[in-house]
């Protein structure tokens, strides 16, 4: 909207308040089952970790104290040390940013763009959408772990690397939910009145058709994030992807392979770290799932 | 004990109570209902939606959930109360003492197996017949549905006969028990008016000869002044009045049984001869019922007494009403303190000598059907769906131009082409005189603004994540260029010209009802001023009592804005109400064009007076034709040569209607052209007046 007037900021406001509704109403019926709520808690303790995690670690992410290598957890290494000597339960507490930035971000990344191809390819049909489709379906038919390996053969291991993976595995699957939720919106009456009154497309597009489609893509996304935080964790682990010494869970279990007769801690608790976030999103998916009463298929 | 003599009803729901959990609260759906019905005898349950009618068939069937439970009250079947019997006892009474002839009979049939198949299996099942017994019995089943050929309907699928075809299946299922209670939930609801016609004759036909009780449930007014012997009116849960047909037609002593009648237009009334009274308001939802009577706050009758709950009375003539003030209304002295607000101020505009504002020339619009792999190898001709043939249309300034088809006859691909949503493969759309882009995105905002649209279904009408005030504003901003305050103020005026409160433009389409939704569908359409408006039924998911108060408003924004309206519906009736002129369709193609108030007279084209013999009248003592079409609507990717509606016509003359496409004759006397090789004289002579109402209108 071009124009702040008056009758438009009504609407917003309202608009606005209404959103903030919802969100509270998510939130409760999260918080109404067990399940849901236990991984809706686990998600936002690891968002504050990631958040204020150097105020928690007792020691730096790399700081290694030589002699205290090797270490069972303790009272002054909870998780223990690794070989190295580096404090793990720091070590942890501070990959959470990494690994949740990296993929939250590539997740943002493939939603956003594939909210853009999926509303296009689904209201406006023809040729852009079975181009796009088709396109798509050649990159779903590959295993995502193969896809990834081959895009990181070639872009080389780095962080943006791995965000560019996250984004082309994922975009298609978005752009596949947006686009079949788009295709029943987009014969409902209110969408042919607005074509009949002249609406612009962008307007179509974002204010009549995307509401409808975030349910649905609310809990894709929460999905895909998911499945971002193992494909990260996986590709640390391959070695292939965020390279030493960043504190990637994934990464972490790899290095801790060698010795995990000496430091068995220094792998079970990185590897615990990715179950417990995966898990965790994972129950809050499936809790949005019912929130939102949209089923959807993964 | 001779059949004729038999006191005790067969069905005898004394005192019932049935409600539903919410939360903790037990809501009642049915308040203290009671009725009776005899052997013989054709019950009918009227109430639109929200009344109770189908908690009622629920509860007598046991049928009710898990969160619904009768609280009060016995059912009693052939004296024997249904409430007590276990689930194992119930399954002796199902199919073979109940039966219930369903809304969709689509999807009460198996799909899977065939037709006959089906029937045999309830004859198996009940009667204990072996199998090839059965089969032979269904064959005699399916002829007493008049069904012409029993052999080849047996062998086949559900999907492969029609949805009147199915029906009369499911009655011959129904009835191959002998159910001592035979209930029918809506059974042509889903069904065009001309097949509804012959399923209710046959129900008439089958119920009269037998033992069975019949509970025939129906929002339909019409349907039930023809095949019931007694009615019972429900309103929110309360039996409201229970009398005769006969009388209660004549007579209605509850003012929402009045109320009814008044908002549905009696066939061949026109808007320039009566008002239509609607009830203001909407049923209330459960647990929002009002204390008292549950009608006063839509009652125009309303008094200091009526906020305690009345009694069912018990009239003369075994009648019964809940009001408070039957007697007074029963002398004729009870009248409403204020006349209904809703009055036509302005003089209809003078359409005949205006311009023509919309145009259709030869207009056809084929739907290509895809290529099987076969068919592409042998390179067969490509085959269309002929949906609308060759349509010549002329709307006159300030008209209402009434289109009225069954299902499938391409009425609203007429409109949605007229409007761009679909492309026409033939023929010329001028917009005052002006030809008009076929493509939507060829047509530039003052086009738009020009020609709106207003659609069927008022759910998906609205954005449902838009403020009604949002939705409103948006045609002003993109078509009328306006902005800032004189937004608001417009949609402050379009909610009072729809009759809203102003408030209503902070909410969402969720807080609003299915009329409420509708209004405001109207409102944006007259938003930009058009033209032309093309409404597209656009009453005909709402319920009776709002239909009366949508359809007024509709024609009091036209007559202001001068705007001139495209009415499409399938329900003669209204189109016949609202139009000043009228067009029949079958088939894609027009077969009778005339003004609104000759429509009605003879001559008839074949189909209009078929149509109009099919229409059930609200009214027991109507005189109508009986003209039963046979067959079913043929499919428009083949349609009959010649004339499209020779496979059906009773008046079929023979090889000429076949091969040769009838002309177009005019009638000089009433201005009406019809499509037809029967000459004007020659139909003239032939033809009656296909309906007559005995009694003027209780209005």
């Amino acid at each position: 909207m071009s124009t702040k007037v008056p009758g438009d900021l009504t609407n917003l406001q309202s608009a606005a308040s209404s959103r903030g509704r919802r969100f509270a109403t998510a939130l409760k019926g999260l918080y109404a089952k067990p399940a849901s709520a236990f991984g809706t808690t686990i998600f936002m303790v690891f968002v504050l970790l990631a958040v204020i995690g150097p105020l928690i670690a007792p020691y730096g992410e790399n700081q290694i104290i030589a002699t205290e290598a090797k270490q069972p957890p303790s009272t002054s290494h909870w998780f223990g040390t690794d070989n190295l000597g580096r404090d793990i339960f720091s070590r942890v507490v501070l990959g959470a940013r990494d690994i949740l930035a990296l993929s939250g971000l590539g997740t943002l990344l493939a939603v956003i763009i594939g909210i853009f191809l999926g509303l296009i390819s689904g209201y406006r049909g023809g040729w852009f959408d079975e181009t796009i489709m088709r396109f798509f379906d050649s990159l779903l038919a590959l295993p995502a772990l193969l896809l990834a390996l081959v895009l990181l053969g070639i872009l080389g291991p780095s962080n943006n690397s791995v965000l560019i993976v996250i984004v082309v595995v994922y975009t298609p699957i978005v752009a596949r939910v947006v686009r079949s939720v788009a295709l029943g919106v987009k014969t409902k009456g209110f969408v042919e009145v607005a074509r009949l009154q002249g609406e612009s497309l962008t307007w179509i597009l974002t204010r009549e058709i995307l509401p409808s489609v975030l349910p649905a893509l609310t809990v894709e996304a929460a999905l895909r994030f998911s499945y971002a935080i193992f494909l990260v964790a996986s590709l640390g682990f391959l070695g292939v992807g965020v390279q030493p010494p960043n504190p990637n869970w994934g990464l972490m279990v790899s290095e801790a392979r060698s010795n995990v007769n000496q430091t068995p801690w220094a792998m079970v608790f990185p590897a615990a770290a990715i179950s417990i976030v995966v898990i965790g999103v994972n129950l809050m998916a499936d809790g949005l799932k019912r929130v939102f009463q949209a089923p959807v298929n993964v | 004990m001779s059949p004729g003599k038999r006191k005790a009803p067969i069905l005898n729901i004394k005192n019932l109570t049935v409600a539903y959990r919410q939360g903790d609260e037990w809501l009642d759906a049915a308040r203290e209902v009671s009725f009776c019905i005899q052997a013989g005898e054709t019950y009918g349950l009227v109430g639109e939606s929200g009344s109770g009618k189908t908690t009622l068939v629920l509860a007598i069937m046991r049928y009710l959930g898990a969160n619904g439970s009768v609280r009060q009250g016995v059912i009693e079947l052939d004296g024997q109360d249904l409430c007590t019997l276990s689930e194992s006892e119930m399954r002796q009474i199902w199919g073979r003492k109940i039966n219930l002839v369903p809304q969709n009979p689509q999807s009460a049939l198996n799909p899977s197996i065939r037709v006959g198949e089906q029937l045999a299996e309830t004859l198996r099942y009940h009667q204990k017949v072996d199998p090839a017994v059965a089969r032979r019995q269904v064959v005699g089943l399916l002829e007493m549905v008049h069904i012409a050929d029993p052999e080849q309907i047996a062998q086949s699928y559900p999907h492969q006969i029609s949805g009147g075809m199915q029906q009369r299946v499911m009655i011959a299922m129904a009835l191959s028990t002998e159910p001592r209670l035979l209930i029918l939930d809506e059974p042509t609801t889903s069904l065009d008016v001309t097949t509804q016609s012959v399923i209710l004759d046959l129900v008439r036909e089958l119920i009269h000869g037998r033992q069975t009780a019949a509970l025939y449930v129906t929002h339909n007014l019409g349907v039930v002044a023809q095949v019931c012997d007694r009615v019972a009116v429900l309103y929110a849960g309360d039996l409201v009045e229970d009398a005769s047909t006969k009388d209660l037609y004549r007579k209605p002593l509850h003012p929402y049984t009045r109320g009814l009648l008044d908002s549905v237009p009696r066939l061949g009334e026109t808007k320039n001869q009566v008002q239509l009274r609607g009830i203001t308001g909407q049923i209330p939802p459960l647990g929002e019922r009002p204390t008292g009577c549950v009608f006063r706050p839509r009652c125009p009758l309303v008094i200091e007494v009526c906020y305690q709950r009345p009694a069912l009375y018990e009239l003369t003539d075994k009648r019964r009403a809940r009001c408070h003030r039957w007697e007074e209304i029963q002398r004729g002295e009870a009248n409403a303190q204020q006349s209904s607000p809703e009055v036509i101020k302005t003089e209809p505009i003078n359409t005949k000598e205006n311009q023509e504002v919309l145009k259709l020339v030869d207009m056809k619009v084929y739907f290509p059907l895809r290529h099987s792999l076969g068919e592409l190898v042998r390179r067969r001709k490509p085959r269309f769906v002929r949906a609308v043939d060759g349509v010549e249309l002329k709307i006159r300034h300030g008209q209402t131009l009434g289109l009225v088809g069954e299902s499938g006859s391409g009425k609203t691909t007429i409109a949605r082409s007229v409007m761009g949503l679909v492309e026409k493969t033939a023929g010329d759309i001028e917009l005052l005189s002006i030809p008009l882009p076929q493509k939507l995105s060829d047509r530039d905002l003052e086009t738009l603004r020009h020609l709106q649209m207003i659609f069927q279904n008022p759910e998906d009408a609205l954005n449902p994540y838009l403020t009604v005030g949002g939705s409103l504003s948006r045609p002003l901003i993109t078509m009328m260029g306006k902005s800032g305050i004189e937004v608001d103020e417009d949609v402050a005026k379009l909610l009072v010209r729809v009759q809203l409160p102003a408030g209503y433009a902070r909410r969402l389409p969720e807080q609003l009802s299915g009329g409420e939704k509708q209004r405001i569908a109207i409102a944006r359409a007259f938003a930009s001023n058009p033209d032309v408006l093309i409404a597209d039924e656009p009453v005909s998911s709402l319920d009776v009592s709002v239909q009366a108060s949508i359809l007024n408003l509709l024609n009091q924004l036209q007559i202001d804005h001068g705007s001139s309206l495209l009415f499409i519906s399938h329900n003669l009736a209204v189109v016949g109400y609202l139009a000043d002129r009228i067009a029949v369709i079958y088939l894609g193609q027009l077969m009778e064009v005339a003004d609104a108030d000759v429509l009605f007279e003879v001559p008839y084209h074949p189909y209009t007076e078929a149509l109009l013999s099919a229409i059930p009248l609200a009214d027991p003592y109507a005189e109508q034709t009986q003209i039963r079409l046979e067959g079913e609507i043929p499919s428009a990717i083949q349609k009959p040569s010649g004339c499209p509606f020779h496979t059906r016509c009773p008046r079929f003359l023979g090889e000429i209607c076949v091969n040769k496409t009838p002309p177009w004759r005019l009638d000089e006397e009433t201005g009406k052209q019809y499509f037809c090789h029967i000459p004007v004289s020659e139909l003239r002579q032939s033809q009656e007046r296909v309906f007559t109402f005995k009694y003027s209108h209780p209005k």
